[in-house]
């Protein structure tokens, strides 16, 4: 079973939000609200101090608490690919999946339905990459099955040093960050 | 130096978590309430049968049905995709507590009506025909002892469900370490009783001392009519002052949880110990919604002070403003 995932170079990201243009133009995002975002972390003083890059979204979890929360079956795991959606023919907006992300990566639509990054599934389903990765002038974001041990993000959390976001949360995320 | 930046301003999101507003205090206060009065209904249902007309709690499932119904008004008005509140009945998620609740909010209503046919009221100011023949459903019931003790351990079963399940609504959300924790499905459970105690002991002194208005007193005296004010002094005081004990002591079990887990919890308990809602959480729901009506509750026991309602007015502001604290400060509380 496909667990695609996303991998992403903190290294090479400079930050530009590109992604971030070409996800509201691909998936018209509603003006005000955003499926992804540029966090900048600042950790250590002078002179050791490091900053790291990360373009960052729903992390489509191993263990998504959202799926398990939505009273509905609105939040869903969708195969092939275990990507994690929101069906808004089912979702009543309770907003249960947003009090239980820890990411706080889902907001409402202004249609009413709970909204977040699909990993632009359906580019995928077509052979596409999502927008997001498709745009990247840096090419830092990768994106592939990591069940598949040839596949290139795969190989590349074989070979590069990476950490995930918020790992004490237990969700087991499929955004991982290279640095 | 760790500083986080973000170009993320979603609203509701941030720059603080605020999904749910006024709505889900006041449903959560309501369903704790009414579970409260399930309980002490099916609990008297089931020791004194038609007896318990001589007790405080034979009007307690009418209460009940209004209050709950105005508990689902506000959740439904905090829904975001109000046209599709149906899909809730359409399946059982068995890993989601608000699946459960809906299921569970949906089943005590047929016990709380029948509960509330077992004692119709002697006079009502309107629907002379409709209490006539909830009159005739009672008689009915009343010749039927098993049937009516099915429907004390449907409340009281269901009373102890909907109480726990307020509680465990929030508990069951890991990203919000504030709320993580078992304790508050029994915390919500007791400060249901507390409430449930404190409101019928209010209504019974009100519908004895009388509104002043003619309309409200033709109502409460015939809702009203049995209750021995003795019985009001001793049993029901006692029995809220109990209750705010255990409500107490499950507090402190809560915090203690937070402050010896881990950093984040230890950060979420701050929110209360020092934090923005160190103030209204000490002063309103310790302080004045347990701690004084407790002191309160055992001097008029003792015959030292007059009875009076204040107790269960600030039981009533206190357990809500419990609620209202803890969804506005576990949203507020956060893994990163």
């Amino acid at each position: 079973m496909a667990r695609l995932a996303m991998v992403i170079d903190t290294t090479l990201c400079v930050g530009c939000a590109d992604c971030v243009v070409a996800c509201k133009t691909e998936n018209d995002v509603p003006e005000g609200f955003c499926r992804d975002w540029i966090t900048e972390q600042v950790a250590g003083a002078f002179p050791s101090a490091r900053l790291e890059i990360r373009s960052e979204r729903c992390n489509h979890c191993d263990h998504p608490p959202c799926v398990g929360c939505c009273p509905t079956g609105a939040s869903h795991v969708h195969q092939p690919g275990a990507v994690v959606l929101v069906d808004k023919q089912k979702c009543i907006g309770c907003k249960a999946c947003i009090a239980s992300c820890p990411y706080d990566a889902r907001f409402v639509h202004p249609q009413g339905h709970v909204d977040k990054c699909t990993f632009c599934v359906h580019r995928v389903e077509h052979g596409q990459l999502p927008a997001c990765v498709s745009v990247c002038p840096t090419r830092c974001m990768h994106f592939g099955d990591l069940d598949d041990p040839e596949s290139g993000v795969a190989r590349l959390l074989r070979s590069r040093r990476h950490h995930e976001l918020l790992p004490a949360a237990g969700t087991g995320p499929r955004v991982i960050y290279l640095t | 130096m760790d500083e986080i930046t973000s170009t993320r301003h979603n609203p509701g999101i941030d720059p603080v978590l605020h999904a749910w507003g006024w709505e889900i205090p006041v449903y959560l206060f309501l369903g704790g309430l009414v579970a409260g009065l399930m309980v002490l209904a099916g609990y008297h249902i089931l020791k004194a049968g038609r007896q318990q007309e001589k007790v405080s709690y034979p009007y307690a499932p009418m209460l009940g049905v209004i209050l709950l119904s105005l508990g689902m008004n506000a959740l439904f008005l905090d829904l975001a995709n109000k046209p599709l509140v149906w899909r809730l009945y359409l399946t059982f998620q068995p890993a989601s507590p608000m699946s459960w609740g809906s299921w569970i909010l949906l089943l005590v209503y047929p016990a709380l009506i029948g509960a509330a046919i077992l004692h119709p009221p002697e006079r009502v100011p309107f629907g002379q025909r409709l209490l006539a023949l909830v009159r005739s459903w009672s008689e009915w019931l009343h010749q039927r002892p098993r049937l009516v003790q099915v429907l004390g351990l449907a409340n009281l079963g269901g009373g102890i469900a909907l109480g726990i399940y307020t509680g465990i609504l929030l508990g069951a959300f890991g990203a919000r370490p504030l709320w993580n924790s078992a304790v508050l499905g029994p915390l919500f459970l007791f400060s249901g009783l507390s409430t449930a105690a404190a409101l019928m002991h209010l209504l019974a002194m009100v519908s004895r001392s009388g509104t002043g208005a003619p309309f409200a007193d033709v109502a409460l005296a015939g809702v009203f009519r049995l209750m021995d004010p003795a019985h009001c002094k001793h049993v029901m005081v006692r029995a809220d002052a109990s209750f705010l004990t255990i409500e107490l002591a499950i507090i402190a079990l809560w915090l203690l949880g937070l402050l010896t887990a881990t950093g984040v919890h230890q950060q979420a308990a701050a929110l209360l110990l020092g934090g923005p809602w160190t103030a209204p959480f000490w002063g309103l729901v310790i302080l004045a919604g347990i701690l004084v009506p407790l002191l309160l509750q055992f001097l008029e026991l003792a015959g030292r002070i007059r009875h009076s309602a204040v107790p269960a007015v600030l039981v009533l502001i206190g357990g809500f403003v419990l609620r209202w604290i803890l969804v506005e400060a576990g949203q507020a509380s956060r893994w990163s």
